[in-house]
């Protein structure tokens, strides 16, 4: 039996469908974030299986997941500044109570 | 010629303007008025001495084997549009601008005197004397062009000083509406003059005068011969400059607004519109004078525009009862006989005489004297004016007991302007008249007839001012004559009107610069005077002491006496085809479309964008996972497409 | 042909990366689908490990695993009591969440089974084909200007961070 690219995109596509099924269900700002980690996750993986696959001879698939690393700690960062400042002023971290600024 | 004289000539009316238009409010009436009459003092001295040195120095410049030239004293670009279209601004100097200067600067000078007794007690006396200066300043440019374009240009200025001075009195709600009138009706002249001035660089590629006058027959082979609606370009070209003129000189159908310009303090009306901005127009005339002559058409347009302004202006001024209105009629009058002496003045031999050179010189010689006898006659019926408190003759009469020097004085500019020997008027009609004649018979008879109704209708002013009856008023309140800072003026002016028939006129300015030498043609002079003198009589049997005459020629002919009292309804007509058709027709209808169409247009986007706005307000709920459904669907849906059109 | 031992490990990364994947998104208590997820990450770490790129799998552990999730088990201490649990999901969110993810799912599958790719190359093969990449070229290509080379986005990179972290610090401090 062949491990073929296809064997190797299944598990980032189901990996997607989690995060963006996450992203929209959860009530949470934490969980949500959790879900936008998923999401990323599955698209640095799949950098690194078309690198490994498509393009064996280069290694550009392999730093661009290096960079999305590093970018998804600086979001993380942020966003979990953001979830605790808003904790803090509206006493929960809960998304729906987080609506001030519609229409 | 230095240019240090000219230069200073423009230079003084301007520097105060500015002063006293912007220091003015800081000045005593006193400093402002000497220092607007010391400024046009000097510059009056300054232009006799440029003008007498034009005429008398025999400086090869000026003259060369009598025949006098057209001296550019300086002639430097101002505005280059193309490589052979250049604006340039300059000082002419030839008969007719050396002529020009010495009127102008002696009547404005004259009216500067005037109007220190005139205007004393008025509110905005060193605004009035800033004015005054810009006038002085524009006419004196005007005069001095070198080009067409730097002539349009001071035309608008001189139509700018005119509409400020004639709304001096800005609190009048009739001076304001005199002076935009003024203004609109000249400024629709001015486009024709402005037209005409394109077409005209257009097809020769200069503004120049003197290259398109020298050689005017390259003016005409440069249009090529082209042809629109019948008649050559030039001609469309000449007519629609000399409608520019029609405007400022106030020829029929733009007279409208030279009446109601009498709302104006009455030495503004002596200055601009009785001796020198509306002679513009002549003035114009005579300096193209050389490419009119070329195309006959425009000449014969200028012709019979002048003769019927002519006779219905006189017409008219036998029926005012605003004695600056007969003035102003008697103005109009006046101008279109300069014009028609142009007119005649055609450059071809006729019955194989010569004439082109009379009617020309005529022309200018009875702009000369109309001036001077016309400003006087403006400046006696401002100090009437100043004396008795109104416009209205009926609010006058015998007056000759109470104001003996503004009686003879103004007794003199009558004789003048009726054209008694030996006044100044008599010598100027003549040529004029002769110049007709010699033309075609019937616009000396027509002329000639104008000339006896002008003669009738300043005695029947006369007499009615003067003579008639006293003014039962008088008893409360008794006029006197003018300070002397007015009397001096109209003495001068007198003075002048009296003596000068004799200068030799046609010695200096004549059109193409060749001495011509006045000799008074006796059977026309004769027929003139005795008309004259008929007119006259009448005038004094009608008018010397009250009686019933007037009433009952009055009654013979009612209609026309009230069709002549209200100008024969030309205002009416401009308010109808203004208001009624324009207005009420055509503009009403472009405004229903403005405000239906267009501006329904852009409410119904507004309208549209608004109520799209509110019904989906709601997607904007804050929810941020609803927003990210959204993006997903989006975003699936962009995939699918792409894909399917990849398949 | 593979081998045996890869075929194990890649079945045992994919499936621990799709139970994960889904426990994540259904737990009801927070600290725990942080957890899961760490286990989603290690998973993603193992794959990376036998595609050949030990490099990046560290750096996935280390910054991802080490770095993020203690972030994560920082805000969910702040946040949160002990035991908290979310409230059950509404059917209407729980339908809207999976037609989304399901449209997305097949979307992608759509286009993974039917684009033109070159399905047939096996892992070994790619492996075999493919250079080792040393920890030398990696520096290489982070500290270089020329063309492949990411000097200038790592520099970018560098800043970014320190942005973060000053930004981090100044909405998050008590005012």
């Amino acid at each position: 039996m062949d491990l073929s690219i296809l064997w190797y995109l299944v598990p980032s596509v189901i990996m997607t469908a989690c995060g963006v099924y996450g992203f929209i269900t959860r009530k949470n700002l934490i969980a949500m974030l959790v879900s936008l980690e998923l999401i990323l996750n599955s698209a640095d993986l799949n950098f690194v299986i078309f690198n490994r696959f498509l393009f064996p001879g280069s290694m550009e698939g392999m730093v661009f997941t290096l960079f999305a690393v590093a970018l998804a700690a600086a979001e993380t960062a942020i966003a979990i500044a953001i979830i605790i400042n808003i904790y803090r002023s509206v006493g929960d971290s809960d998304i729906h109570k987080v609506n001030k600024m519609k229409f | 010629m230095e240019i240090t004289l000219p230069i200073l000539i423009l230079a003084i009316p301007v520097c105060m303007f500015l002063l006293l238009g912007i220091g003015g409010v800081y000045m005593p009436r006193k400093v402002a008025g000497v220092l607007g009459i010391l400024g046009m003092g000097t510059t009056m001295t300054l232009a006799y001495i440029v003008a007498f040195t034009y005429f008398f120095s025999g400086n090869p410049e000026f003259i060369i084997d009598g025949v006098r030239q057209q001296f550019q004293v300086f002639d430097v670009t101002w505005l280059a549009f193309t490589e052979r279209l250049v604006v340039n601004l300059g000082f002419i100097l030839d008969p007719i601008s050396a002529m020009m200067l010495i009127v102008i600067t002696t009547i404005s000078f004259m009216v500067h005197l005037y109007s220190w007794g005139y205007m004393e007690h008025e509110p905005g006396f060193q605004r009035y004397y800033a004015f005054l200066s810009l006038f002085s300043f524009s006419m004196l440019g005007l005069v001095v062009a070198t080009n067409i374009f730097q002539m349009y240009i001071f035309w608008e200025l001189v139509g700018v000083s005119s509409y400020l001075l004639i709304g001096f009195f800005y609190k009048l709600p009739s001076a304001v509406s005199a002076s935009k009138k003024a203004f609109i009706v000249t400024r629709f002249a001015d486009l024709g003059f402005l037209i005409g001035i394109l077409l005209l660089s257009f097809y020769t590629d200069t503004f120049n005068f003197i290259s398109m006058t020298s050689n005017p027959e390259a003016v005409l082979s440069s249009t090529g011969g082209a042809t629109f609606m019948g008649a050559s370009v030039l001609t469309w070209a000449m007519v629609l400059i000399y409608v520019g003129g029609m405007g400022k000189s106030a020829m029929m159908p733009l007279h409208i607004w030279l009446p109601d310009a009498m709302e104006g303090p009455t030495p503004v009306s002596a200055l601009i519109h009785a001796a020198t901005m509306v002679v513009a127009g002549v003035y114009l005339v005579a300096r193209m004078f050389p490419v009119y002559c070329v195309v006959d058409d425009s000449l014969t347009f200028v012709t019979v525009v002048g003769a019927i302004t002519a006779f219905y202006a006189a017409v008219v001024a036998c029926a005012q009862i605003d004695i600056k209105r007969v003035l102003a009629f008697s103005t109009i009058s006046q101008i279109a006989f300069m014009m028609v002496s142009l007119g005649c003045a055609y450059d071809q031999p006729v019955e194989g005489v010569h004439y082109s050179g009379l009617g020309y010189m005529a022309g200018m010689f009875h702009l000369f004297t109309h001036a001077m006898f016309k400003a006087l006659l403006f400046l006696g019926a401002g100090a009437l004016i100043h004396a008795v408190h109104s416009n209205d003759y009926t609010k006058m009469g015998g007056l000759r007991k109470y104001m003996p020097i503004t009686h003879w004085t103004f007794l003199i500019g009558c004789l003048a302007i009726a054209g008694i020997w030996p006044f100044a008027g008599f010598f100027s009609k003549d040529e004029m008249l002769a110049a007709m004649f010699s033309r075609h018979w019937f616009w000396g008879a027509w002329m000639t007839m104008v000339a006896g109704l002008t003669a009738f209708y300043m005695f029947r002013l006369y007499y009615l001012i003067f003579w008639w009856e006293e003014n039962p008023d008088y008893k409360h309140h008794k006029p006197h004559d003018a300070p002397w800072q007015m009397s001096l003026p109209l003495i001068i002016l007198a003075a002048v009107s009296c003596v000068a028939g004799f200068i030799p006129f046609g010695e200096f300015v004549t059109w193409n610069g060749e001495p011509y030498h006045i000799h008074i043609e006796l059977p026309v002079a004769a027929t003139s005077l005795i008309v004259a003198i008929c007119a006259i009589g009448l005038a004094t049997v009608m008018y010397r002491q009250r009686n019933e005459w007037p009433t009952r020629v009055k009654n013979m002919c009612p209609g026309l006496w009230m069709a002549a009292h209200r100008r024969f309804y030309w205002d009416e007509i401009y308010m109808f085809i203004t208001h009624k058709i324009i207005f009420g027709g055509i503009c009403t209808a472009i405004a229903w479309f403005d405000r239906h169409v267009i501006d329904g247009m852009m409410n119904a986007f507004a309208w549209v964008t608004q109520k799209v706005s509110y019904s989906i307000r709601g997607m904007q709920s804050g929810q941020v996972q609803a927003y990210v459904v959204w993006y997903f669907l989006g975003a699936a849906l962009l995939a699918a497409v792409t894909w399917i059109c990849l398949l | 042909m593979d081998s045996v031992g890869n075929i194990i490990v890649y079945f045992i990364a994919a499936i621990a990366i799709a139970v994960f994947s889904v426990l994540t998104v259904t737990s009801r208590r927070i600290l725990r689908s942080a957890t899961y997820l760490l286990f989603v990450l290690l998973s993603t770490a193992v794959i990376y490990f036998q595609l050949g790129y030990q490099f990046l799998g560290a750096v996935q552990i280390a910054v991802y695993a080490g770095g993020i999730m203690v972030l994560f088990v920082f805000a969910i201490v702040l946040t949160h009591k002990p035991n908290d649990r979310s409230g059950v999901l509404d059917t209407h969110r729980r339908i809207v969440g999976l037609v989304a993810s399901g449209l997305g799912t097949v979307l992608l599958l759509f286009a993974l089974f039917y684009m033109p790719l070159p399905h047939d190359a096996s892992l070994a093969e790619c492996l075999t084909s493919g250079r080792e990449i040393t920890m030398q070229q990696i520096g290489e290509a982070f500290t270089g200007s020329g063309r492949l080379q990411y000097l200038l986005p790592f520099e970018a990179i560098s800043v970014l961070l320190l942005a973060c972290i000053i930004g981090g610090v100044t909405i998050a401090r008590k005012r």
